[in-house]
């Protein structure tokens, strides 16, 4: 670990001109402590957020939630309001990490997690996204874990979180504060960014802006639906993941929402699958069509290859089970 | 009334409480006078060439740091790999001896410093240079180098009738190629050592499983008289064979220590143990089978070709299975290794009959669809009479009891043929025999009973989380009848009597029995001195009992503590011994079970959940119903990784496996194991040991994986030949 002064923030407002590029918020630490011990991440400055009054989940208005930066994993996915209302949501944050991991990892880290991608975490392999310019280890390396949709040359990672994936379905939103107290809202579709030639840039913050809040609106109707497909049973990173939201009228789709997880550098919302199935009727070929149309651009690297037929797979095994066309929908 | 310590109870383990609780103390968490200073190991980036500079001084000047060994400075060794004529054990392990890189990950520095957060800093700012050399990383078909012999004394190839010839004139033939992958052994504690030296004396802390070799290898490679290293490795916190011989991180804290005169200590980083501590090569194992129409084996051929690591010979028998577990006419078994710069190859769980029976077990089940027979009767209809391999008698042999006992209780009657649809799941059944060698290794102990009634014993033997302490409690109280609480068995110490150590499944039936001649020969000791008692002198010596504390004699007794006092004063003392006798090169010795697994594929996703595993063994007198069970319950979770998880991803570009952490190496969570049921067997060998005990820690890992294996193909109609069965592998075939 490269050595760093440590700051504990007591209050929002104390954040100002030393959140910079060179300083690091510390939140459950889960991942960026690992991070720095590896030091791939190398902070000057660590910023210890993890005491703001931020661990609230607050109602809002038009029946939408509110959810601090700092509410746990556990705490999200145990909510009753979460769990009634976002289904789709709770079951996400179960099925990522583990119970001890949950307990520790907060709402704003989870989504600022950085991908797993092997090379990224063994600094002795070039990687671009931790030294721009040194070149990409898995792209022609092992790739099983990687992108198939919106990579770049440059970088194929993908983007790890379960919960994002939910919160992109539900068209959540973040609420921004910058080091000289402006603040911004931001979908959170918006928040992650596709690599392109800067896969350094994960994200579209600006140094220092720091996550406060969750805004969660009122569901949209229909049920939810999250399947994570993984190697194991638990404490694995989802290969692919799909949430889906699927509202029917007279057995056709009146609404659908439909993201996918373990695909791209960001939570991957299918506004092409979403689109192909609008008004169309609930059957087995409408899901597959609509899969089609959103997987037409993807793309493997061999590792990877068998992502786009597993994604097309779950994602018509999800919509089915959504539809109550199996008799065994999970929710 | 009975002694609930007595052989074969389920007695809760006695190292239980002080491990749980945090008071066993590891290799890494002895308590010494004064804090140890921390080393951090510098690793090479690439698998072969030599340092062509070195640069240290920021390093050096970086907080906390005390030293930074490296090839320049270490103290003088002898070189790798000498001498020639000994084993892998105690051969030279010579680190940062010279600027030879030898393999991905190997230590180029130590940087030593007062806390672990400091070393590990200053490690980040050596810079080392390197001229790279060609390198040989991966190994597969093309292996062809003949190895000397197999781990186990096993010869390479072995021939027995004319195989061409029965294979050719077979009826229905088989020839297939299954390939595993690398592994680590991955046991939950890492390497770790903590090792003190005075000028004079070395005491190393360490965690290992053969405590002999461990002082023979410190003297070969420093240069030290064996007299003045004491190793010291009383808890381990897993081995899996990866702790057999010592490894990277107890040289290097030796060396430290040495070149200071100061305690260092050195504990592998978990992305370390992954180069730095030795793992199992990947195989291609090519299979051919001949049988008649009606399904009786008449040739079996199995060839591996596996990598072997440059300077460490190490060739693993993964033919094994194959060579004793069906009848045939004929029947080949051939081991080629290749010479790879990757880091130290050797045993890992099971070698051998781990991925041997992956592959082999699962080949059998292919030949019983192909004769159209079920995979049970199969198996059944093909049982040797005498070992097909070495022509020599079993010494028992129980593996179609353990098949037909296992079938009725799991249900197998019920299995469809054509496997199962249940909603949008593929429901298979499947099914290996299991079968193990089992070996008796030279052991002694030495044994005391005081005035006080305490017995203790000592023996350089280990216990790696398998429950040694445990059974040679159980040995003592049983044959002394003596209550458990008494009892006192001291391990893990180099200053003790030399013991077999822990592997291949040896260790309990040998250092067990060495403890029950020790108690024998106390016995006697008891009983003389008893006879010359005046009040004693018409008792029942032909029935003598020990029972309760006390020497009973049909209707007088004495307790055991008096004779001590009479014979002792303070103490008597016995020695006792167990080697191999007659009876070992005689007999064909094994362990035997049946393993059924019942898993369901998903029909979307190809996921593969195991739903049901069941075990039927037979390992001779079981020592300790509850050890026993969760050595089995153990290997069975190992075989469900083997099917469908563990792969160490070789990047070779780097000679390096890119997956070093448990987050991506993957082995089996709670949640990926079902309902297991095991059953035991009991029927004591007394050909195997004077306790009639066999091998059980690496059972029923030789067959649980190709159960499950042969489960997911009767699920879903795919063969995967390429272990693991990731569902990338089943997903574009699936119905
Ligand atoms: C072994 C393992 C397995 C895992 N498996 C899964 C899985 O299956 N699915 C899954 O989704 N996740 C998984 N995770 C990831 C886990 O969910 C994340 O590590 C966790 O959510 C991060 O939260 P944290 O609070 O600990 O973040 P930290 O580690 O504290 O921070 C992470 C990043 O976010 C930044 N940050 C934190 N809060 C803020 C804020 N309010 N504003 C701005 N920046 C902020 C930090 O500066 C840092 O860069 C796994 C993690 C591990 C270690
Ligand atoms: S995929 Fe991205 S993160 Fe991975 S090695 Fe390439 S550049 Fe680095």
């Amino acid at each position: 670990m490269r050595p760093f002064d440590y700051q504990r923030i007591g209050a929002v407002e104390e954040i100002g001109a030393q959140a910079s590029d060179r300083a690091s918020f510390l939140a459950g630490g889960t991942n960026l402590v690992d991070l720095m011990k590896h030091e791939i991440e190398t902070p000057e400055q660590l910023l210890d957020i993890s005491r703001l009054d931020l661990a609230r989940i607050e109602d809002g208005e038009d029946g939408s939630l509110q959810v601090g930066t700092l509410v746990t994993n556990t705490a999200l996915a145990s909510d009753a309001r979460v769990r009634q209302r976002w289904p789709l949501l709770s079951a996400a944050l179960l099925a990522g990490a583990t119970a001890q991991l949950r307990n520790r990892a907060t709402t704003g880290g989870n989504l600022l997690q950085r991908t797993r991608c092997y090379y990224f975490y063994d600094t002795a392999r070039p990687c671009n996204k931790r030294n721009p310019g040194e070149g990409c280890g898995a792209f022609s390396g092992h790739n099983r874990i990687h992108a198939i949709l919106g990579a770049s040359e440059q970088c194929i990672a993908t983007h790890p979180s379960d919960m994002a994936v939910a919160m992109v379905a539900l068209d959540a939103g973040v609420r921004l504060r910058a080091p000289d107290g402006s603040e911004r809202e931001l979908p959170v579709e918006e928040l992650h960014r596709l690599p392109g030639d800067e896969p350094q840039r994960d994200t579209v913050l600006a140094p220092g802006e720091l996550i406060t809040w969750v805004h969660l609106p009122a569901p949209p109707p229909g049920r939810q639906v999250y399947r994570k497909v993984r190697d194991r049973s638990s404490y694995a990173f989802a290969l692919v993941s799909v949430g889906v939201i699927l509202a029917l009228k007279d057995g056709t789709v009146s609404s659908v929402r439909i993201a996918f997880g373990g695909v791209a550098h960001k939570p991957w919302r299918a506004r092409k699958a979403e689109a192909a199935l609008q008004g169309r009727p609930a059957t087995e070929e409408a899901f597959l069509k609509a899969a089609n149309a959103e997987l037409a651009d993807a793309k493997g690297y061999g590792g990877n290859d068998f992502k786009i037929p597993l994604a097309r797979r779950t994602l018509v095994a999800v919509l089915r089970d959504a539809a109550g066309k199996t008799g065994e929908a999970r929710a | 009334m009975m002694n609930p310590a007595a052989i074969g109870q389920p007695f809760d383990r006695v190292d239980g409480p002080l491990k749980v609780s945090g008071a066993a103390t590891y290799a890494a968490e002895h308590p010494l006078d004064h804090q140890p200073l921390v080393g951090w190991i510098v690793e090479a980036t690439i698998p072969a060439g030599r340092i062509k500079a070195l640069e240290t001084s920021a390093a050096e000047a970086s907080a906390g740091v005390v030293a930074v060994l490296t090839h320049r400075n270490s103290p003088s060794q002898v070189p790798f790999g000498e001498p020639d004529d000994e084993g892998r054990f105690t051969q030279s392990r010579a680190m940062l001896g010279s600027d030879h890189i030898r393999y991905h990950g190997f230590p180029v520095a130590l940087v030593i410093a007062d806390t672990l957060a400091n070393a590990r800093h200053a490690a980040g700012l050596v810079e080392v240079t390197c001229e790279p050399a060609d390198a040989v990383t991966a190994a597969g078909e093309e292996a062809d180098e003949k190895p000397d012999e197999l781990d186990g004394g096993l010869e390479a190839d072995i021939t027995r009738g004319d195989f061409e010839q029965a294979y050719s004139s077979a009826e229905v033939t088989l020839d297939v190629t299954y390939s595993t992958p690398n592994q680590a052994a991955a046991a939950m504690e890492p390497h770790a050592t903590m090792a003190v030296y005075d000028g004079n004396e070395l005491w190393v802390y360490t965690s290992v499983q053969l405590i002999g070799p461990a002082v023979q290898v410190l003297a070969n490679t420093l240069k030290l008289n064996p007299d003045r290293i004491r190793v010291l490795s009383p808890y381990i916190g897993g081995g899996f064979g990866s702790k057999l011989g010592l490894h990277n991180e107890a040289i290097l804290a030796c060396l430290g220590a040495m070149y200071l005169e100061r305690p260092v200590k050195v504990v592998q980083h978990r992305r370390q143990v992954f180069h730095n501590a030795p793992h199992r090569g990947n195989s291609v194992q090519r299979i051919r089978l001949g049988a008649s129409r009606d399904g009786k084996l008449q040739a079996i051929s199995h060839e591996s070709f596996m990598p072997t690591a440059r300077g460490y010979a190490f060739a693993e028998p993964s033919g094994a299975p194959a060579r004793t577990t069906y009848r045939t006419d004929a029947l080949v078994s051939r081991h080629r290794v290749k010479t790879v710069d990757m880091s130290l190859i050797d045993s890992c769980r099971a070698p051998g009959h781990a991925i041997g029976s992956l592959a082999f077990e699962s080949a059998i089940d292919e030949m019983a669809y192909r004769c159209g027979q079920d995979p049970v009767e199969f198996r059944l209809a093909n049982m040797p009479e005498k070992d097909p391999g070495s022509g020599k008698p079993f010494s028992s042999h129980d593996l179609a009891e353990c098949l037909r006992e296992g079938a009725a209780r799991f249900g197998w009657g019920k299995r469809q043929p054509q496997g199962e649809v249940r909603g949008r799941q593929l429901v298979g059944y499947g099914v290996a025999s299991t079968i193990r060698m089992n070996i008796l290794v030279k052991s002694k102990t030495r044994i005391r009973l005081s005035a006080d009634g305490t017995l203790t014993a000592w023996a350089n033997m280990t216990d790696i989380g398998t429950g040694t302490y445990t059974i040679l409690t159980q040995v003592a109280a049983d044959l002394l009848g003596l209550p458990a609480e008494r009892i006192e068995i001291e391990l893990g110490d180099s200053a003790y009597p030399a013991s077999c150590g822990s592997g291949g499944s040896f260790g309990a039936g040998s250092s067990g029995s060495a403890l029950r001649d020790a108690c024998l020969r106390l016995r006697e000791k008891l009983v003389e001195i008893a006879r010359k008692q005046e009040s004693l002198k018409d008792a029942d010596f032909d029935g003598a009992l020990f029972e309760g504390g006390k020497l009973v004699l049909g209707s007088k007794q004495v307790s055991l503590t008096e004779l001590v006092r009479q014979g002792g004063p303070d103490y008597l003392e016995a020695d006792g011994k167990v080697a191999p006798g007659e009876d070992r090169g005689k007999y064909s010795q094994h362990s035997y079970g049946a393993q059924f697994a019942e898993v369901h594929v998903d029909r979307d996703t190809g996921e593969v959940r195991v739903q049901r595993l069941l075990g039927v063994f037979s390992a001779g007198r079981i020592l300790n119903r509850k050890t026993a069970r969760s050595q089995l319950l153990g290997g069975m979770v190992w075989g469900v990784s083997y099917a469908l998880l563990e792969e160490l991803m070789l990047d070779e570009r780097y000679g390096a496996f890119m997956n070093r952490d448990f987050a991506e190496y993957h082995l089996a969570v709670n949640r990926d194991i079902p309902e297991v049921e095991i059953h035991f067997r009991e029927q004591p060998d007394m050909r195997s040991n004077p306790l009639g005990s066999k091998g059980i820690g690496e059972l029923s890992i030789s067959g649980a994986g190709a159960a499950v294996a042969n489960a997911v193909y009767h699920a879903t109609g795919v063969r995967v030949r390429d272990f693991p069965i990731t569902l990338d592998k089943l997903l574009e075939q699936l119905p």
